[in-house]
C-alpha cells in the first residue's frame, strides 16, 4: 500500500500519434501523471440511475488527457467504470465479455477472491462501506484541483452528474505533504514507463532488475513484458461504424476498445495510526530510537524514505536487495521488500554460460535459496493513491484518543493484467505468510493477522541478524482494515466516448 | 531411508450414478474440496504413511477437441480416480486403507462400471492401479512422520531460543547445548520425538541401480540413432509444430469459479488436468520418450527438493489412460494457482513445453522448447480449461510448505550434528 500521490518522473513528450505510436491525447492523464500539483482531490463513486442521461454526461465530460499542458489547467477530471457500470450503461454483453475475468467478477465478487486478497475478518467485503453487496459503484469520477479550486469544481460536476447518476459515496482526500498516515514518505517506488516504446516487443531473459516497464504492463493495446498483447475487447469494425475507436496494433482489422485504457484498482484502507505507534512503542519498551528502528524495519524505509538496505543511496528508488539475501539489513518481510522485491529473471551468479545453465536448471543451491519469488518485472503496479482523514502526529498517536481518528489511504493502482499484477502482488507477496521462505508472518503493515491453516499464526515479524537467531515480534496487531474497494476500467478517451454511445 | 511411492486407482464411472457419487464424495469434506481427515468414509488422517490423497472425477468437458484431427470422437467414459502419495510400498498403504475402510470404499467404488462387490476389494483396487508414466517426489526419503516430528521440533525450538545476539563462538555453542538439553528433556517427557530413519530397502536400491544402468545403456544406444536421424526428426517436428491446431479459448467463468472455490484453504493446493494426447506416431513416440526421460530424471537426479528451478511441487504424476490416447496430470504444490503458473512460465517453460506440447491444443512451440508456455495467456487459458475440480483433497500436514520442511530438516540435522564448526553453530541458530 502506502506510497502515493507523487508524480511519476515526467517522460519526454511525444506528439500525439507520432512515430512512437503513443497517442497521449487518447490516454487519461492519471496513467502518466500523479497530479502532485493538484493537492486537492475528491473521488465520486456513482451509480447509474438513468442510463441515457448517464451516457450523455460521459459522452461530453471534459476528461483530462495525458498531453502535457502549460500552464497547468485548474483541475483534472478522470473517469473509470466497473463491469457493473458497463452493464448499467447498457453496453452489450458480448463487448463486456471481452474484459478480463477479474474485472467482470469484481473485487468483492466471490469468497475465493476475498480469500486470495486477504479480505477476511474485519476486512471482509460484507463490512465494507462501499464496494460490497448492492454498494458496488458503477462509475468513479476522480477530480483533482489546484489548491483552493476543488470545492466549486466538485459542486459543478455533481450537478452535471445528477441527471444520470446517484452519488453512492463522496470520498474526500487530505494532502499530508507526501507522507502516508503512519508518517512515512510515500510514492517513492514507481515503475518508469517505456513511453517511447524503446524496448523491443520480444520475450527475452533479463538478468538485472530494471525499473523500466513495458508500456503494455499498464496500458492495454501495447506489448507487455512477454512481448505480447494482453487480451482485451477487440470488436468487429461493424460495431464501430463511426470509427471512434483506435484499431488494434496486432490485428488492424479489429477495433480496440482496450487501447490506451488500464485497469484501476481502488481500495479504501483505514489505518489505525494510534494502534501502529503504540504497538511499536510497546515492542520498543518506550525507547523512541528503538521504536523508529522497528518501524523502519517493518516498512523497509526510514520515515524520510531512505531504504534501510542502502542508507547511503541518493536516489531512493535505485537499489536492489542483491547484497542482502538474508535480510540482515532489510528484513525479508519488510513492506517495500514484499511489494517490490527488485529481483531479476534469474538469481545472480558467476558470469559465463555454464553458470547460467546450471542456475537455469536449478542445480545451484545458493541460487535456489534466492529463487523463492517470481521475477519482479511481471508484477509491477503504478500507484496513484491519496490519503484521507485527519493526519495524526506520532505524539498524538502515542497518546491515543477516545475515538480513533478516521484516517487512511485511498489506495489506487493501475495495471493491464489484474490477475498477474495487482492480485498476484496482493496474494503471493503481501498477504502470503510464506513469502520468500518466511513463515508465520504476512505484510507487517497490511497483514490481516488471521491464523493460517494448521493454526499457524500470521501475526509475527522477523528481523534476521548476522550474529544470532532472527529477532521476532509476535502478536502484531492489525493496523490496516479494508473498508471499500472495486476494480475499474480507466478507458482511453475515445473508448470512453464509444462506451457512452454504445 | 524410506522411499515414497504413489497409487493411482482409476475406474470408469457409471453415467447414471455420477450425481450420487459427487454427493457422496462431498460428504468427506470439511471445506469445499478439502477433506476432513476424520471423515466417515475414508479417515485419511489415520494412515500414518499417507502424505496426500484425492478423489477426482475425470470427466473431460473438452472431449470433442480431438475432432480437429478429423478423428471421430469415441465415446469414452468418465473415471473416478483415487490417488495417493505415501511412504513405503503403495500397495501396503492401500491395504491399510482397505483394512480400515473397506465397506465405505466399496460404497464409493460401487458407482464404478466394473466394480464387483463379490471380489476382494484390495485386489480390485490393485488391478485398477494405473502405471505412472512419470512421477515426481520432491524429496525422496522424507516421510510423513519425519515432517510432523521436525515441524514440532521447529516450533518448540523457535519458541525456546534466546534471540539476543551471541557474542562469541563459545556463547553460540553454549546456547546450542542448552537447546540440545531442552530437546532431550522434551523427548524424555514425550512432548517431542525424533524417530531415526529406517534402513533403505535393499530391493529398492538394487532396482534403482538397475534402472540407472538400463537408462544409461538405452541412452547410449538411442543417442547415435537420434543424432543420425536428427535432420529428419527436426523437420518432422517443425511440421507438426506449425500444423498442430492450437485450442486455447478463454475458459468459461463457471468452471473458473468452481476451481477457485476449491483453492487457497491451505498454503498448498491441488491441480488435476485431463486431455487428449496428439494422435499419430511422431507425437506418440515423442511423448513416450520425453516422459520416460522425465521419469529417469525424477528417479535419479531431481530427488532433493527441486525440479528445474521449481521448488514448490510436493508430488506430481503424468498418467496415460484409454490406450495412451488421453493423459492426466496431477500435482500438489505450494502457494496460489496464479503463482504456480507464473513460476512455471518464468522458470520452466521449456519443461512444460517438453512434457505437455504433445497434448491436443497446446499453444504453438518452437523447436520443442521455446514459445508454447511462454505465450502467457494462451498457456494460462489452456491449463485452466483442462483443469478439473478435485472433489476431495487431503494433505497430512496443513500449514507446512516444502521450504518449511527443508528448513525443519536442517534444524534437526544441525541438532544431531556431531562436531559443528562455530560458523555451523551460528548458521543453525539463525535457522530458528
Amino acid at each position: 500500500m502506502a506510497e502515493t500521490p507523487v508524480t511519476a518522473p515526467l517522460q519526454p513528450q511525444k506528439s500525439a500519434g507520432g512515430a512512437s505510436g503513443v497517442d497521449s491525447a487518447d490516454i487519461q492523464g492519471l496513467v502518466r501523471f500523479g497530479y502532485k500539483h493538484y493537492t486537492e482531490a475528491v473521488f465520486l463513486l456513482l451509480r447509474v440511475r438513468e442510463a441515457r442521461a448517464a451516457r450523455a454526461w460521459l459522452a461530453g465530460a471534459s476528461v483530462t488527457s495525458a498531453v502535457e499542458m502549460k500552464p497547468l489547467p485548474d483541475y483534472a477530471l478522470q473517469v473509470a467504470v466497473t463491469s457493473d457500470g458497463l452493464r448499467a450503461l447498457g453496453v452489450s454483453a458480448d463487448i463486456i465479455d471481452g474484459f478480463s475475468q477479474e474485472f467482470l467478477d469484481g473485487m468483492a465478487g466471490d469468497p475465493s477472491r476475498a480469500r486470495r486478497l486477504g479480505d477476511e475478518g474485519p476486512s471482509d467485503p460484507k463490512y465494507w462501506i462501499w464496494g460490497g453487496g448492492d454498494r458496488v459503484p458503477h462509475c468513479a469520477v476522480l477530480l483533482y484541483a489546484l489548491p483552493g479550486g476543488l470545492e466549486a469544481r466538485r459542486l459543478a460536476v455533481e450537478a452535471q452528474c445528477a441527471a444520470g447518476f446517484d452519488l453512492l459515496q463522496r470520498l474526500g482526500t487530505t494532502d499530508m505533504g507526501g507522507k502516508e498516515p503512519f508518517g512515512f514518505t510515500d510514492g517513492i517506488s514507481q515503475p518508469l514507463l517505456d513511453w517511447d516504446l524503446a524496448q523491443p516487443a520480444s520475450d527475452r531473459t533479463q538478468l538485472e532488475y530494471a525499473n523500466l516497464s513495458c508500456l503494455g504492463e499498464f496500458l492495454l493495446g501495447y506489448p507487455n513484458e512477454y512481448g505480447l498483447y494482453t487480451p482485451r475487447p477487440l470488436l468487429d469494425p461493424s460495431r464501430d461504424a463511426q470509427g471512434v475507436l483506435p484499431r488494434a496494433a496486432e490485428s488492424p482489422e479489429r477495433a480496440d476498445l482496450g487501447r490506451n485504457g488500464s485497469y484501476l484498482v481502488f481500495r479504501q484502507l483505514r489505518q489505525d495510526v494510534s494502534g501502529f505507534w503504540r504497538a511499536l512503542d510497546r515492542y520498543a519498551g518506550g525507547n523512541a530510537g528503538e521504536r523508529d528502528r522497528l518501524a523502519a524495519a517493518m516498512v523497509g524505509r526510514t520515515r524520510t524514505g531512505q531504504p534501510i538496505v542502502d542508507p547511503s543511496s541518493v536516489n531512493l528508488n535505485d537499489f536492489t536487495y542483491g547484497a542482502d539475501p538474508e535480510g540482515i539489513r532489510c528484513p525479508l518481510g519488510a513492506h517495500i521488500r514484499r511489494a517490490n522485491p527488485r529481483n531479476a529473471d534469474l538469481p545472480a551468479g558467476a558470469p559465463g554460460i555454464l553458470s547460467r545453465l546450471i542456475r537455469t536448471l536449478g542445480f545451484d543451491a545458493s541460487a535456489r535459496s534466492r529463487d523463492l519469488m517470481s521475477s519482479t518485472r511481471y508484477h509491477r503496479l503504478l500507484r496513484r493513491g491519496r490519503e484521507y482523514g485527519t493526519a495524526v502526529s506520532i505524539d498524538q498517536a502515542l497518546a491515543g484518543a477516545a475515538t480513533p481518528a478516521e484516517v487512511g489511504l485511498h489506495f489506487m493502482c493501475l495495471n493491464a493484467n489484474l490477475q498477474r499484477q495487482f492480485e498476484f502482488v496482493q496474494n503471493a507477496w503481501i498477504m502470503s505468510n510464506r513469502f520468500n521462505g518466511l513463515h508465520d508472518e504476512s505484510d507487517p503493515l497490511l497483514g490481516n493477522r488471521m491464523p493460517g491453516p494448521g493454526a499457524t499464526p500470521s501475526d509475527g515479524f522477523s528481523m534476521p541478524q548476522s550474529d544470532g537467531p532472527a529477532g521476532r515480534l509476535t502478536a502484531v496487531p492489525q493496523f490496516v482494515t479494508v473498508t471499500g474497494g472495486a476494480y475499474f476500467f480507466l478507458p482511453g478517451i475515445r473508448a470512453l466516448r464509444f462506451l457512452a454511445s454504445a | 531411508m524410506t522411499p515414497q511411492s504413489q497409487f493411482t486407482v482409476v475406474a470408469p464411472v457409471r453415467k447414471d450414478r455420477e450425481p450420487q457419487l459427487r454427493q457422496l464424495l462431498a460428504t468427506m469434506n470439511s471445506l469445499p474440496g478439502l477433506a476432513d481427515p476424520h471423515n466417515a468414509l475414508v479417515p485419511f488422517g489415520e494412515f500414518a504413511t499417507l502424505h496426500f490423497a484425492r478423489f477426482a472425477l475425470l470427466d473431460d468437458p473438452n472431449q470433442d477437441d480431438i475432432e480437429v484431427y478429423g478423428v471421430p470422437q469415441p465415446n469414452l467414459p468418465s473415471y473416478l480416480a483415487f490417488i495417493g502419495d505415501c511412504d513405503g510400498p503403495a500397495h501396503e498403504c492401500l491395504a491399510q486403507v482397505v483394512r480400515r475402510a473397506a465397506a465405505r470404499l466399496s460404497e464409493i467404488f460401487a458407482h464404478c462400471a466394473d466394480f464387483d462387490a463379490g471380489r476382494d476389494l484390495l485386489s480390485w483396487m490393485v488391478a485398477h492401479d494405473l502405471p505412472i508414466a512419470a512421477s515426481y517426489v520432491n524429496w525422496v526419503g522424507r516421510t510423513v512422520l519425519q515432517i510432523k516430528e521436525e515441524g514440532a521440533l521447529q516450533r518448540a525450538l523457535a519458541a525456546k531460543v534466546d534471540r539476543s545476539a551471541v557474542t562469541s563462538g563459545a556463547a553460540a555453542r553454549q546456547r546450542r547445548s542448552e537447546l540440545i538439553d531442552f530437546v532431550k528433556n522434551e523427548i524424555a517427557a514425550h512432548r517431542l520425538s525424533l524417530t531415526p530413519p529406517a534402513p533403505t530397502p535393499l530391493r529398492w536400491q538394487l532396482a534403482k541401480l538397475w534402472n540407472l544402468a538400463m537408462g544409461v545403456l538405452i541412452t547410449l544406444i538411442a543417442l547415435p540413432v537420434l543424432l543420425l536421424f536428427s535432420p529428419l526428426l527436426l523437420v518432422t517436428l517443425r511440421r507438426h509444430e506449425t500444423q498442430d491446431p492450437e485450442i486455447c479459448p478463454r475458459p468459461n467463468a463457471a468452471l473458473l469459479n468452481e476451481l477457485q472455490n476449491l483453492e487457497d484453504f491451505d498454503v498448498s493446493n491441488q491441480y488435476t488436468a485431463f486431455g487428449w494426447a496428439k494422435p499419430g506416431p511422431f507425437r506418440g513416440a515423442l511423448m513416450t520418450g520425453v516422459l520416460a526421460a522425465l521419469q529417469f530424471i525424477c528417479r535419479h537426479v531431481s530427488t532433493r527438493g527441486f525440479l528445474g528451478r521449481v521448488q514448490s511441487i510436493h508430488f506430481a504424476r503424468w498418467v496415460f489412460i484409454d490406450g495412451r490416447r488421453r493423459l492426466f496430470f496431477m500435482s500438489n504444490y505450494d502457494g496460489g494457482h496464479q503463482a504456480y503458473m507464473d513460476d512455471f512460465i518464468n522458470k520452466v517453460a521449456f519443461g512444460l513445453n517438453l512434457t505437455f506440447s504433445s497434448g491436443v491444443g497446446w499453444p504453438h512451440t518452437e523447436w520443442l522448447l521455446a514459445k508454447g508456455a511462454r505465450r502467457e495467456h494462451l498457456f494460462k487459458y489452456f491449463q485452466r480449461r483442462h483443469q478439473l475440480p478435485t472433489q476431495v483433497w487431503y494433505k497430512a500436514y496443513p500449514g507446512l510448505t516444502l521450504i518449511d520442511m527443508e528448513r525443519n530438516a536442517r534444524i534437526r540435522q544441525g541438532l544431531e550434528q556431531e562436531h559443528p564448526s562455530d560458523a555451523e553453530v551460528l548458521a543453525w541458530l539463525k535457522l530458528l
